[in-house]
């Protein structure tokens, strides 16, 4: 198939330092961005100095570190939030894209569902957008419902419109790019459906944000939700962009400092968005942190990270077949998924897989990600994944199917 | 040879003795291991107060199914007590071969039902 991706995106060697590492004489190949990504030298360096030369307490400090810090940290947001094509004062920090969800869960969810209602997800959810809405539907007495996912790993329309059209669904949440299976959603077709139906919807998008352009407005969700350390960035943060007439209405999510705007002894009234959601002192070096990966990703350019993301995908859709006994989940047509590619290999559990993998170095995840609903759908108990970043390249792949050769021979296979 | 996947444990893996169900049989337990989905339950027929047969049944990685089969045979014959004294270090000893951290609830999740369909323990062995 030519010559795809066949060096990284970027100058990995100075810019991802930690890949030049070798275990046991073996170059790293690191194959696990969905799980975290890797942090570029300008990202580190970043928060770096913001703890050298510019920490201090942000938002209400009147001397001139506190208001470079606090300038530095809403900076990040104003960045973070054009970078996805959202307002900034519609665009909240929470700690990572868990607490997004279970923001909305708690703050909008209790509020507005009630028992009789249905909440709409998917099978192919991650566990963060299953189980707030379990909670959510035990206390109120809401019916939990899930879209099937098919043998090629997507989604229904057709199912969607006839649940529906029962008229009771109050909120649909899915994924804008599956965990386990690449599969990338139909987030307009879904969301435009959704608000037809009189629904509000939230979109996870963990796995789309970090590799491919986002314009929020356009794909039209009410909540859209991701995680900082997926997209190059620090741990710690996660975003959620909410319409700002639902933010709005909804009650606080934590209490406490910087989210209220005046306390007397018996209740208090609350600070303008987003700092109403946003109690306590924030994560000031993740926030800026994450408006340096933004910034990293930005040059690079989200056309040409998704193009890599693509080209690798393919290449290593195209590679596995070569691995007997190999089965691989999901849509097979690489403009319909992204740079996550999960498989089993007859005769070998995806444990086994992955450990015989990191004897070559190769860092490949196995296990349920965190899916178990997908995994009991697809018929499996787990399966391995290997998923890609501007780091990556096709040398990285041909090192996982050499890998996958020699696991096959150490079981006899 | 791997250091970790050694003839003796692909062989248990692929061929996994003491596998399969019991009908009928007095005790039965099933658990799962949290990290990685893996699946495991046992069925035991006690006579004079001790394991007379038992299966052990389900999915999992080559750790867990070959240390529920090498223990198989060893657990045969013991009384509900002295399962109950059987420990992690127990398991690992008879696997054989260094079991790191992350493989560790793989290595005890067979003792962990037996431990659960014996004495009622559905505890991680320590």
């Amino acid at each position: 198939m030519g010559a795809v991706a066949e060096k990284p995106l970027v100058d990995s060697r100075a810019d991802f330092p930690l890949l030049e590492r070798q275990f046991e004489g073996k170059r790293l190949v690191y194959l696990d961005s969905a799980a975290t990504s890797q942090k570029p030298r300008q990202v580190i360096e970043t928060i770096e100095r913001y703890y050298r030369d510019s920490n201090a307490n942000i938002h209400r400090g009147v001397y001139a570190l506190a208001r470079e810090a606090t300038e530095l940290f809403e900076n990040g947001r104003e960045r973070i939030a054009a970078f996805v094509g959202w307002d900034t004062a519609s665009t909240i920090f929470t700690k990572n894209a868990t607490e997004a969800i279970n923001l909305v869960a708690y703050a909008w969810g209790r509020e507005n569902v009630r028992a009789g209602d249905e909440v709409l997800i998917t099978q192919m959810e991650h566990h963060s957008n299953i189980v707030p809405w379990q909670l959510l539907c035990q206390e109120t007495g809401a019916r939990l419902r899930y879209l099937s996912v098919s043998d090629q790993g997507e989604l229904s329309l057709d199912e969607l419109d006839s649940v529906l059209a029962g008229g009771r669904v109050r909120l649909v949440a899915f994924a804008h790019v599956s965990n386990v299976l690449g599969t990338l959603n139909p987030v307009e077709e879904i969301t435009r459906r959704a608000r037809a139906a009189g629904a509000v919807s939230l979109v996870d998008a963990s796995q789309a944000v970090p590799q491919m352009p986002v314009d929020v407005r356009e794909l039209g969700p009410d909540f859209y939700v991701w995680t900082g350390h997926k997209a190059l960035g620090p741990t710690g943060i996660g975003v959620l962009h909410g319409r700002a007439e639902l933010l709005r209405e909804m009650r606080p999510f934590l209490g406490g400092g910087d989210m209220i705007s005046k306390v007397e002894f018996a209740s208090s009234t609350w600070n303008e968005l987003p700092w109403k959601f946003e109690a306590g002192t924030s994560p000031v070096a993740e926030g800026v942190g994450l408006g340096a990966a933004i910034d990293y990703l930005s040059v690079l350019g989200m056309d040409a990270v998704r193009a890599h993301e693509r080209e690798l995908t393919a290449y290593a859709l195209e590679r596995l077949p070569e691995v007997d006994g190999i089965r691989v989940f999901g849509p097979l047509d690489p403009d319909r998924r992204g740079g996550v590619v999960s498989f089993a290999l007859d005769g070998m559990h995806p444990h086994d897989i992955a450990e015989l993998c990191d004897r070559e170095a190769v860092c490949i995840r196995a296990g349920h990600h965190c899916a178990q609903p997908l995994m009991r759908s697809l018929g499996v108990a787990a399966t391995a994944r290997a998923s890609f970043h501007v780091y990556n390249a096709r040398e990285d792949v041909d090192g996982l199917i050499e890998a996958l050769q020699k696991a096959r021979g150490v079981f006899g296979l | 040879m791997d250091a970790l996947y050694r003839d003796y444990i692909l062989d248990h893996y692929k061929n996994p003795r003491n596998f399969g169900t019991l009908e009928p049989h007095d005790l039965e337990f099933h658990d799962h291991n949290p990290l990685c989905g893996d699946e495991l339950g046992v069925h035991v027929v006690v006579e004079d107060g001790r394991i007379a047969e038992l299966r052990f049944h389900g999915q999992g990685c080559a750790i867990s199914q070959a240390a529920a089969s090498i223990t198989s045979d060893e657990l045969i014959g013991l009384t509900v007590d002295e399962v109950e004294r059987l420990d992690a270090d127990w398991v690992i000893d008879q696997l054989g071969i260094d079991i790191s951290p992350t493989r560790r609830k793989c290595a005890l999740l067979s003792l962990k039902v037996m431990r659960g369909a014996t004495t009622g323990d559905p505890s991680w062995p320590e």
